[in-house]
């Protein structure tokens, strides 16, 4: 009795955990999707082949991976606005490093992300070191990475062709034809699983979130894990602009522009507080994954432009109403 | 009264420095412009200031309350797509319109409040939605540009009063003393400011948090619908462009920084933004005037902007205690 008891308790006791573990958030959104998936079917059994759903992952790939880097900073109880020019400062300055020579064409993708932690690092300086709001910071710094970005391609007309190892990471297909980019993203999510669940870097960033003044007063290196976490996420947004440039085959000015306000938004709905110290990164994955599908259904659907932005605003609302609520009174 | 006067110079010191940030700048300007400072050049500099001033005023009201709203551009954008359809014919029809499109302003600043405060959402991410919502709205309204506004409105708004004096700096002066002025002495533009500084002190201390957030963000609509009708009488027709209402947020984001109020909310005033907004207006002109290729404007802008951001950081020598630094 007892034998067969035991490996009953423990799958229990393993559902259990992993059901503990799961935020209600997380749910909810996974339920959504799925929800939008039948919906979806509704309209056009196309929404459930294979094909459909693969596509919409390598599309969610891109935001996937700037998503990360915004999920970081927002653990944190920050902000980072400057991710709309750090993601063209990526892809421009990545295709404009395939301009020079063979040397550069290796180069394209380092030099793309290079340029967006040198941003981040600004950013985290201001915020970490200066003390400055994040949203002030990264606002001025999106205002300098735009400015040079201007002269950049003003003055020395660099070229905008990405290169073949971009192309080949955003476009490209491996094993059992899974999009490359799918598997970029599949990198860099498990990475980010393993940075906030199993390092003291990642403790730390949740410890800040929750109070930066305890987490300073047990020892923490707060400044620094904020400088890095801001320049993580300049790096991730470059990398997007870099994967978006081979998408796209070219880099263009306004490349980030669209990419803000989803990123907050699957981070949030994701069910990572937006002040801070809670969130998980399967949630985020949920969150890019329902942003999309609501994008591509909407437009799949052939609804006029007009409604798909009404539609767009109304779901987030009504998503965030269902369950991510603040509490009452803050201090 | 008089003993007071550190304290009050204190609480002013953000309008002030931006005033004289503002005032140095403009006088290098107008010394500087091949034209002189004439009526001309001071009306066209004044519009394009007053746009910016209405949006930063705007932003004000709901920053103070430590909210932040990232659609008042998108308002701007749905005023001013609504004005280029419904502020046209005769006298009646053209005021009908205006006030039909302040007050569509005033119900788009009214639903962010009510999500924020009912709904209990986090100002930032409500804010981004309801600019989606807004911009779906002015796009049905105007799918492609164009449209049209009563001349007759445009040019008085837009003109000289008194053989000089900017129309646009007349409104701007009017909506100071009519709704900025009796909100600011108001008991609930004080529990605005009580619940920008504390929200948990100002519930504890009994004071209307809900009727103060609500009123803040109703007119914080109300404003940013009265720069999207000042753009119509600028532009003469109406835009649904993203872009543009992406823009006028962060600048009246920068305009607010500039004008010395707290985004950590309840400190600061309108007054100080609309200064902040002049001064982030002349250092674009700024170039023009100096005759730089225009290709340097954005960087200049993003420089100036940067610096003025790590003022803030002024605060740091002050601080006695390292725990000070962590909130």
């Amino acid at each position: 009795m007892a034998d067969a008891a035991a490996p009953t308790g423990t799958l229990r006791g393993t559902l259990g955990r992993m059901r503990r573990s799961i935020e209600p958030a997380t749910l909810s959104a996974f339920g959504c999707i799925a929800v939008l998936l039948l919906l979806g079917s509704l309209y056009s059994s196309s929404f459930l082949s294979p094909e459909y759903l693969l596509q919409q992952l390598k599309v969610a790939s891109f935001l996937g991976v700037i998503a990360t880097g915004m999920m970081i900073v927002i653990l944190l109880g920050q902000i980072d606005l400057s991710l709309p020019w750090v993601v063209a400062v990526g892809g421009m300055m990545a295709t404009a490093a395939t301009g020079w020579g063979p040397i550069g064409v290796a180069l394209a993708i380092p030099v793309g992300i290079a340029c967006g932690v040198a941003l981040g690092l600004v950013n985290g300086f201001g915020v970490a070191f200066l003390r400055l709001p994040s949203m002030v910071v990264t606002l001025a710094v999106n205002a300098v990475a735009q400015g040079l970005m201007v002269v950049h391609t003003g003055g020395f007309s660099p070229q905008d062709a990405s290169s073949p190892a971009m192309r080949f990471i955003a476009t490209g297909h491996s094993l059992f034809g899974i999009p490359n980019a799918l598997l970029v993203w599949a990198a860099v999510g498990a990475a980010a699983v393993f940075l906030l669940t199993r390092t003291t870097f990642g403790r730390t960033v949740y410890a800040i979130g929750n109070r930066e003044r305890a987490a300073y007063l047990s020892g923490a290196p707060t400044r620094t894990v904020v400088m890095a976490a801001f320049a993580l996420s300049g790096g991730l947004s470059a990398f997007g602009g870099v994967l978006l440039a081979g998408y796209a085959s070219k880099a263009a000015q306004a490349m980030g522009d669209p990419y803000l306000l989803p990123a907050i938004a699957a981070v949030v709905l994701g069910g990572t507080s937006i002040l801070g110290g809670r969130g998980s990164y399967i949630g985020t994955v949920a969150g890019v994954i329902l942003i999309t599908l609501l994008q591509s259904i909407l437009s799949v659907m052939q609804i006029e432009e007009f409604v798909r932005h009404i539609v767009y605003g109304v779901m987030i609302i009504a998503m965030l109403l269902v369950y991510g609520r603040s509490r009452r009174y803050s201090a | 009264m008089s003993g007071d006067w550190p304290y009050r110079l204190r609480e002013h010191r953000g309008t002030l420095l931006a005033f004289l940030a503002f005032a140095v700048m403009f006088a290098i300007y107008a010394f500087n412009h091949p034209a002189g400072l004439n009526a001309n050049v001071a009306t066209n500099a004044a519009n394009k200031g007053v746009l910016l001033a209405l949006v930063a005023m705007a932003q004000t009201l709901v920053v103070l309350t430590s909210g932040i709203d990232l659609s008042v551009g998108m308002v701007m954008v749905l005023a001013n797509c609504l004005a280029s359809v419904i502020v046209v014919g005769s006298g009646p029809a053209t005021a009908l319109g205006a006030l039909a499109v302040l007050g569509l302003g005033g119900v788009c600043g009214a639903i962010n409040g009510l999500i924020v405060i009912y709904g209990r959402l986090q100002p930032i991410v409500t804010t981004i939605a309801t600019s989606a919502v807004y911009y779906g709205v002015a796009l049905a309204l105007r799918r492609v540009p164009g449209g049209d506004i009563n001349a007759a409105l445009a040019d008085a708004l837009t003109g000289q009063l008194f053989g000089g004096v900017p129309a646009s700096l007349v409104l701007l002066l009017a909506l100071v003393l009519l709704v900025w002025l009796p909100f600011r002495r108001s008991a609930i533009g004080r529990a605005a400011y009580a619940v920008g500084s504390s929200e948990l002190a100002a519930y504890m201390s009994g004071v209307p948090i809900r009727r103060a957030k609500l009123v803040a963000y109703t007119l914080s609509g109300l404003l940013a619908s009265v720069a999207g009708l000042f753009l119509t009488c600028i532009t003469y027709s109406g835009e649904a462009s993203a872009a543009n209402g992406n823009t006028y947020t962060l600048y009246s984001i920068a305009a607010v920084v500039l004008g010395g109020v707290s985004l950590f909310g309840g400190s600061g005033s309108a007054i100080g933004a609309i200064f902040g907004a002049l001064m982030f207006r002349t250092i674009g002109d700024l170039l023009f005037v100096f005759n730089l290729e225009p290709l340097w404007q954005p960087l200049f802008q993003g420089l100036v902007l940067t610096a003025a951001v790590c003022l803030g950081a002024v605060r740091l020598l002050r601080v006695r205690n390292r725990l000070d630094l962590y909130g």
